[in-house]
């Protein structure tokens, strides 16, 4: 099908959002390209559906400016910013048909009768709800809803697609597919997507890019394997998956990277900030650790032994504990975790030099 | 067990109530059923003379005319406080609040005689449209139909508000963002939206305030002034001035039918607990 002809591209200059004392946003600057997929991810309370409700037009931003293509829209009201919104628990209009609902939109915007019904089935078959077209939203399920509410927003060609939590209502399996459709329908239409969610692998599977909130500010913006690979703080690196955390002391530049002592071993990285020095966090994630009998040589390796493990059927996991106390988890083979059980034994805990992170310690 | 003991409490607590519309209006309903074929001779005489008779005819199409009248005044006046009462800032609420609450503690006659003070001939409009030099002549305010639908509206509003205002709460504020979203104006969203998703609560109201008006007695019979007679007020005219209490039970009985038969409807638009808002 066609590609979307204005797929906008949005810009937020130092948004900021206050009820009274509380600031719910605080100097939000983000560029969203053009038929990207923005997730803007965050525990509740931190700001991203604000921003949502501030790009739709619902909220008025405290300060700041939006722009989309190049155009001011920060007074503009929703009903003339004409971007697509599914709104979480889908906000249909229950008095209404499938068809009707999809075709409201374009009804408000005084198309044809010719145009609406061509618009309508064309959208119906998109989101594949066909024979469903006459039937009122309550005698569907919540993935069907789901689906007419995609159609809905995306009737009438919106340069951007905001999506509130869309399936925070549905089961796990019905997830997986509507996160695969919805994927679909991005490519299909090019449409500029931004997604609201607190899912992290929702927002890790689907995004092309990723932006993190807390408490009102944003943490950090970049596809997903920026985001988790190279996460630039604390937060960030504990919201996206589990990962272990070691104290780090005597950090030095070292040849672009950085060497550094944990639990009195010497370790490399890859990669570190410029300006790290003294001590910080090293941080690792679970899957990419493993467990040797002896220290390895090509790779950074402490000394563990091993508290308890978790079987989880194509592996089991292992809680450490290091010398100094510090704890870590690790997923491995059955073979290997069955030596690092047996009473006292002491493991060694190993990752290559380019997986390890340098996090400052505040934050 | 439990559910069994349950019921049989509140059988047990909803008894008095019971008893009492039992001893109060279902003995003396059926003593009024009997009148109705056995007065001044056994037979359906009197229910023939009803459907025949012009007169009652008259009363009951003219009764028919001012419920269906004070129904859309009515409602379309609670509609609009209960959106304020609903939708409204917080000021607003507060002053819906008390146009609905004050109303319900003034008597239905200090209100009917509070209407006759404004609307008759040395009322305060007229005195106002005659000095002022507007009109020569007093406008027909009261002892018409006229001031009948004026006051029976301005009675009945309140109760029209409650089914309203439920409707309007239960309504998802999601629904209306959605329609904006969706580039609707807020004339099209409250007809095509708003209205629509109310409509119950509408309907509800709407059977509420014509039921009530078909019974009306006092408001009617001061502010038609004997000239706009409704079917209760022929009623009382049957019994109490002319000693035809056949006929009179007759209607009543017919009055109780049609009331019974648009309570029925009502209970299917809206559950009872609705009405309290």
């Amino acid at each position: 099908m066609q590609q979307s002809r204005r797929a906008a591209e949005l810009k937020a200059v130092g948004i900021g959002k206050s009820y009274g004392a509380f600031h719910a946003l605080k100097n939000l600057s983000l560029d969203v390209g053009r038929g990207e997929f923005l997730t803007l991810l965050g525990p509740s309370g931190s700001g991203k559906t604000t921003f949502l409700m501030i790009l739709a037009g619902f909220e008025r931003a405290s300060r700041g400016q939006l722009f989309s293509d190049g155009i001011d829209i920060t007074d503009q009201p929703a009903e003339r910013r004409s971007s697509g919104m599914v709104f979480q628990g889908y906000a249909l209009f229950p008095h209404m048909s499938v068809a009707a609902n999809i075709a409201f939109p374009l009804r408000v915007r005084r198309k044809s009768e010719a145009e609406i019904k061509r618009r309508v089935g064309e959208m119906v078959e998109r989101v594949g709800l066909q024979g469903h077209e006459h039937k009122l939203p309550a005698k569907l399920s919540g993935g069907q809803q789901q689906r007419v509410a995609l159609a809905r927003a995306l009737a009438f060609e919106p340069g951007v697609l905001l999506l509130d939590e869309p399936f925070s209502a549905l089961d796990k399996s019905l997830r997986g597919q509507m996160q695969a459709e919805m994927k679909r329908l991005h490519e299909e239409t090019g449409t500029t997507f931004v997604f609201v969610t607190h899912d992290q692998s929702e927002a890790l599977a689907l995004s092309s890019r990723v932006a993190i909130f807390n408490h009102g500010e944003l943490l950090q913006v970049g596809t997903p394997q920026e985001v988790y690979e190279r996460p630039g703080n604390r937060f960030v690196a504990e919201f996206l998956g589990e990962i272990n955390m070691l104290p780090l002391r005597d950090i030095r530049p070292d040849e672009g990277g950085a060497k550094g002592l944990c639990e009195d071993r010497e370790v490399a990285l890859r990669f570190a900030p410029g300006e790290a020095r003294g001590e910080a966090i090293l941080a690792v994630r679970p899957e990419h650790m493993s467990i040797a009998r002896e220290p390895a040589i090509a790779e950074n390796s402490i000394p563990v032994t091993a508290v308890s493990s978790t079987y989880l059927g194509s592996a089991v996991r292992l809680d450490l504990i290091t010398r100094s106390g510090s704890r870590a988890s690790v997923s491995v083979p059955m073979e290997a975790a069955r030596f690092a059980l047996e009473k006292g034994n002491t493991v060694w805990l190993t990752w290559p030099a380019e997986r390890g992170l340098i996090l400052p310690e505040t934050v | 067990m439990f559910a069994r003991s349950h019921n049989l409490g509140a059988a047990l607590l909803l008894a008095p109530l019971l008893l009492l519309l039992a001893l109060a209006y279902g003995i003396p309903f059926l003593g009024v059923m009997k009148w109705s074929v056995t007065l001044p001779e056994p037979g359906l005489g009197q229910y023939h003379a009803l459907l025949t008779d012009p007169l009652v005819q008259s009363v009951f199409v003219r009764t028919a005319r001012i419920c269906a009248l004070v129904t859309v005044t009515a409602v379309a006046a609670a509609y609009a406080i209960a959106y304020v009462w609903v939708r409204g800032t917080p000021g607003q609420r507060l002053a819906a609040e008390y146009c609905i609450l004050v109303p319900f503690w003034i008597s239905v006659l200090t209100r009917a005689f509070g209407w006759v003070a404004l609307l008759s001939n040395q009322g305060l409009i007229n005195t106002w449209l005659r000095a002022t030099g507007i009109l020569d002549e007093p406008l027909a305010l009261v002892r018409n139909e006229f001031g009948v639908v004026v006051g029976m509206t301005h009675f009945l509003i309140p109760f029209a508000v409650f089914p309203i205002a439920s409707a309007m709460r239960a309504l998802d504020e999601r629904v209306l963002l959605a329609a904006r979203g969706l580039g609707a104006s807020r004339t099209r969203i409250f007809w095509s939206i708003f209205v629509p998703m109310t409509m119950s609560g509408i309907i509800g109201a709407a059977l509420i305030v014509f039921v009530f008006a078909l019974g009306f007695f006092i408001t009617p019979a001061i502010l038609g002034g004997g000239r706009s007679v409704m079917v209760a007020e022929l009623v009382y005219l049957r019994i109490f001035q002319s000693p035809d209490w056949g006929l009179g039970a007759a209607i009543s009985i017919t009055l109780v039918l049609i009331v019974g038969l648009l309570t029925t409807a009502l209970f299917r638009f809206l559950r009872p607990s609705q009405m309290a808002g």
